[in-house]
């Protein structure tokens, strides 16, 4: 018997037939309110003795927008999900299933099951569901982050044993290969390439440095930084061994015995989970020395990053675990020739680690089945913005930006127009409806001028103005540039510059001219991927809402209605029916008119602010 | 060796070359800010960014290691295009007081604007003020000049290894710092100098350069201080000096210096320096020495008069012969200097214990 098959009937006799009372304690699911669940479902406990289950708290299943989330397990039954519930609802439901076997409740979501369950529909039937297809997120919502157990019992680390007891380390950088997974950090760039480039420069170095302490080093990237983005925090928070299972696999193939989780110090609940998943690993033998008895030996350190969008470049990183300032160097020499401390080092995002296991485990002819010629498997996405139903989703690449938004997302809340898609953050660019039916995969987003990127995928509708999305973007790459090289540190701040100007109103025909001029020269001139990619949100705004840009200039007019220079309020003398409500709402007393009578707003005095238009009952309230 | 083209110019280079090495080695002009071939490379001014064959985008020369058969070129119009922005974006966040700037004709930002040439400026927005930092007493910091080509840091790091200065904050913010944004003498600086040798512009500029115009000749020299023997260059104007930097040619220092080396050159023109040997009056006419000290003070016996070396020689020899009768040999101590040569510390060795025969005698650098 093997040291995994022991290890595995272990974790199988420990979580085998358990009633379990399931918990989402995500981020998500503590913001929402998911702690106040839990002491709800532990105080129904104390109360009734009859009740025997298992309190688990879980990671996010991706469902964000119904967090908090409670869940039901009992054995011989499919799980049954009950989302946006109360404390009282936890009680109602916990006292029907368990002392009168009554399921339906009006909170109920789904069966997290294929199949229908009690007139409860299976999740599959559930449109944010259906189309999705859940491969890093296998486990998120489903084990016990906490427990390792729960991890092995759901073939964890069987990937690893298949690599260390049955493969060279060379079949596993050729398997790696043939999934043809690509990076998922959203570069694309082929996983076992860079891997088998790391394993040829680590041999080199064996051999040139024979008494050296180390021979290279796998890092991987945490340093989630796009806004709205939280696809790793959630694989992290959820799943935390499988990033450790990739990671160790990865040291295998490249021949590195010693590996750093680079985690910005803003995730706390995901440190907190990966230090407990590293001590239960190497409690096992899963980490450290001699792992499930084989002559491989590694193990890995956590490295809390201060909280820099730089450090997600692979030089600043690698910088920043020195315990430098994050700041980027020009390549060569790369990483894998001589990175961390100038050993030999690979860099891999915490989603392209996570698939490792699966490929492994499953095989990598099973593993790319899924997705397009070039863009194999799926990829997970943080859906978020004007778009009904937001969470953490992961479909098949090569699915198009319509189902995605649309199926999964439900379309676009209060009956509002679809205007923009923006995907791969600061780094990336605002989609157009005309490229609704654009399939997502690495070509095809690069194609339209934006990014794959690490998976932030905002929806935008018709009251965004996209200039104003631009300058949002710059303010937020000029914060975070290094300031190392002039193109980055200045030209986003003059781009800024210029974008507020027309937000302002004070934007010149030639201005346009400028952020072309500008644009293609910080693209081609910046030192790293930063300011490189910088300009994008302009580029595509410029490429694809040139009018916005040029109502802006040309006729001093926000078409979106965002932008407070270029706004006025006004009140209709027709529908108006002199309620007063505007004028009480209004906090800075812009407003006047006697009851009953026409109000009106003093536009010097106001400021924009739209309360009154959001309170009026008659749609009286008028912005031009 | 490597053999590379540089503008289709053939060129042999030695292994671990970089591109902008062999574009120098082969008379190429590239225009930089942030290199210096004593530092590593860094890549932060972006101004000699070349194109390769075989390479994507636009390299950066300085960073880019010269391989076998490389064809590179310096020019094109995509690398004039990109030049010139970020030279006018480097220029829209810099006074242009040139006129009035101790840089003034030997500053690289300059002499770089000029060969990229530059003719308006596009790019107009807000620009960075600060005060300058006086604290030191040799030296300025004006941040506003600043182009954060690093290589302050890079120097008192790589060279000095002193750590004094870093990058501090992000964005438009960024700029060289001392821990915790301190004024630069309350830092860990040694004030070598090294920083302001290195600095492109005038925001790190010697204060004796706030008085003075250029220098219009250079002495090599060796720096007087200690048994080191630092090459210096000495820079005068109207035989006055101006200003003192390392000898980079010269193989000891490469260019380096202490604090002594670069700034303590004020006394050479001081007019308080003693230039001929002066003896005390009594000793050159006779008469007895002061008793105290209070009775020297108005004893115009004790004041001191310029005499010939000759003289004062005879006068020492004669004082020294004379307590070495009376109390002994070892009633002597010697104490020669660093500032000597070897040579002269030897003759001073032989003289303590040969001629008056004692072993009474020390150096200042063993202290």
């Amino acid at each position: 018997m093997s040291n995994y098959t022991a290890i595995r009937e272990w974790a199988d006799e420990k979580t085998a037939d358990k009633t379990r009372i399931i918990v989402g304690l995500g981020t998500c699911g503590i913001a929402a309110g998911g702690n106040k669940i839990l002491e709800a479902v532990e105080k129904t406990l104390a109360n009734n003795d009859d009740i025997k289950a298992e309190v688990v708290s879980v990671g996010c299943i991706g469902i964000c927008y119904k967090e908090p989330l409670l869940d039901i397990e009992i054995p011989g039954q499919p799980r049954l999900s009950y989302g946006s519930v109360t404390a009282k609802d936890t009680r109602e439901i916990i006292q029907n299933i368990f002392l009168d076997s009554k399921y339906e409740h009006k909170k109920t979501l789904a069966t997290i099951n294929d199949e229908a369950f009690a007139e409860i529909p299976s999740w599959k039937e559930i449109p944010f569901f259906a189309p999705q297809e859940r491969r890093v997120l296998r486990n998120c919502g489903f084990i016990d982050p906490e427990k390792i157990e729960d991890y092995i019992a759901n073939d964890g680390y069987l990937g690893l044993s298949r690599a260390l007891l049955d493969m060279t380390p060379a079949a596993v950088v050729e398997e790696t290969l043939k999934a043809g997974l690509r990076g998922r950090g959203g570069a694309g760039f082929p996983a076992g390439r860079k891997w088998s480039i790391a394993a040829d420069n680590i041999n080199a170095y064996k051999e040139e440095n024979p008494d050296s302490d180390s021979f290279g080093y796998i890092i991987c990237n945490a340093d989630e930084g796009d806004p709205g983005a939280f696809m790793n925090r959630s694989v992290l928070e959820g799943d935390p061994h499988s990033v450790i299972e990739g990671m160790t696999i990865a040291g295998y193939a490249i021949g590195a015995s010693y590996g750093y989780i680079y985690c910005r110090a803003e995730y706390p609940l995901a440190i907190e989970r990966l230090k407990l998943a590293l001590d239960q690993a190497r409690e096992k033998n899963l980490l450290g020395k001699n792992i499930l008895g084989t002559e491989f030996s590694f193990d890995l350190k956590l490295k809390e990053g201060a909280g820099a969008f730089v450090c997600g470049e692979e030089t600043a990183l690698i910088a920043s675990v020195e315990g430098l300032r994050g700041m980027p160097m020009p390549r060569p020499p790369y990483p894998a020739q001589a990175g961390l401390w100038e050993v030999p080092t690979i860099i891999n995002n915490v989603e392209t680690l996570n698939n490792i296991p699966v490929i492994l485990a499953k095989g990598a002819d099973s593993w790319a089945e899924k997705g397009t010629e070039k863009s194999k498997g799926t990829k997970t996405f943080a859906l978020t913005g004007k778009v009904e139903n937001t969470g953490l989703i992961e479909v098949e690449l090569g699915m198009s930006l319509r189902e995605v938004i649309y199926d999964i997302g439900g379309g676009i809340p209060d009956g509002k127009e679809f205007k923009a898609a923006q995907t791969g953050g600061p780094s990336g660019g605002c989609l157009p409806a005309s490229m609704l039916d654009l399939t997502i995969d690495y070509e095809a987003l690069a194609k339209a001028g934006s990014i794959m990127g690490s998976g932030g995928l905002v929806i935008m509708d018709e009251s965004t103005c996209m200039v104003d999305v631009a300058r949002y973007f710059l303010t937020f790459t000029q914060a975070e540039s290094c300031g190392k090289c002039v193109p980055c540190r200045l030209g986003t701040k003059r781009m800024l510059e210029i974008l507020t100007r027309i937000t302002e109103g004070k934007g010149k025909i030639e201005d346009i001219a400028l952020l072309e001029e500008l644009a293609p020269s910080i693209r081609d001139s910046s030192l790293c991927g930063l300011g490189q990619s910088a300009p994008n949100p302009v580029l595509t705004t410029l490429r694809y809402f040139r009018d916005e840009y040029e109502a802006h200039i040309l006729e001093g007019r926000c078409p979106a209605g965002q932008c407070k220079a270029l706004i006025t309020y006004t009140i209709d003398e027709v529908d108006c029916t002199g309620c007063t409500v505007c004028a009480r709402a209004c906090p800075v007393d812009a407003i006047s008119g006697a009851k009953k009578e026409l109000h009106i707003i003093d536009t010097d005095i106001c400021t924009r602010c739209d309360t009154c238009r959001q309170v009026c009952n008659f749609d009286a309230v008028l912005v031009a | 060796m490597i053999n590379l083209k540089i503008d289709n110019k053939k060129i042999e280079v030695p292994d671990g070359s970089t591109v902008l090495d062999a574009a120098r080695a082969a008379n190429v002009y590239i225009p930089t800010l942030c290199d210096d071939p004593l530092l590593e490379p860094f890549g932060a001014c972006r101004m000699c960014i070349v194109e390769i064959e075989g390479h994507r985008g636009l390299p950066t020369s300085c960073s880019t290691p010269a391989t076998e058969g490389m064809e590179v070129k310096t020019y094109s119009s995509t690398i004039e295009v990109n030049r010139r922005t970020t030279m006018n974006l480097m220029l829209s966040d810099h006074p242009l007081d040139c006129q009035h700037c101790v840089a003034n004709m030997k500053c690289d930002l300059q002499y770089v604007a000029g060969y990229v040439g530059v003719r308006e400026q596009p790019y107009e927005g807000e620009t960075r003020s600060y005060e300058k930092d006086r604290s030191n007493p040799f030296y300025v910091r004006d941040l506003d000049k600043c182009i954060l080509c690093g290589k302050c840091v890079r120097a008192c790091d790589e060279l000095q290894g002193r750590q004094a200065i870093s990058f501090g904050y992000r964005g438009f913010e960024t700029k060289i710092t001392t821990p915790f944004d301190l004024p630069m003498w309350d830092s860990t600086c040694e004030s070598c100098g090294r920083c302001v040798d290195v600095c492109p512009t005038a925001a790190l500029y010697d204060k004796s350069a706030e008085k003075n115009g250029l220098a219009m000749e250079e002495t090599r020299t060796t720096c007087p201080y200690c048994g080191v023997g630092c090459g210096l260059i000495i820079e005068t104007r109207n035989d006055k000096i101006v200003g003192v930097r390392g000898d980079r040619e010269n193989s000891v220092n490469e260019g380096h210096t202490c604090v002594k080396g670069r700034y303590g050159w004020e006394y050479v023109q001081h007019e308080d320096r003693v230039k001929k040997p002066r003896v005390r009056r009594y000793l050159l006419e006779g008469g007895s020495k002061p008793k105290s000290a209070r009775e020297s003070e108005d004893n115009p016996l004790w004041d001191w008069v310029e005499t010939s070396w000759e003289e004062a020689l005879n006068i020492t020899a004669e004082s020294l012969h004379q307590i070495k009768k009376e109390h002994g040999s070892d009633s002597i101590g010697f104490m020669t200097s660093a500032k000597c040569l070897n040579e002269e510390n030897y003759l001073m060795n032989k003289l303590a214990r040969q001629v008056v025969g004692t072993n009474s005698i020390d150096h200042c650098a063993r202290l």
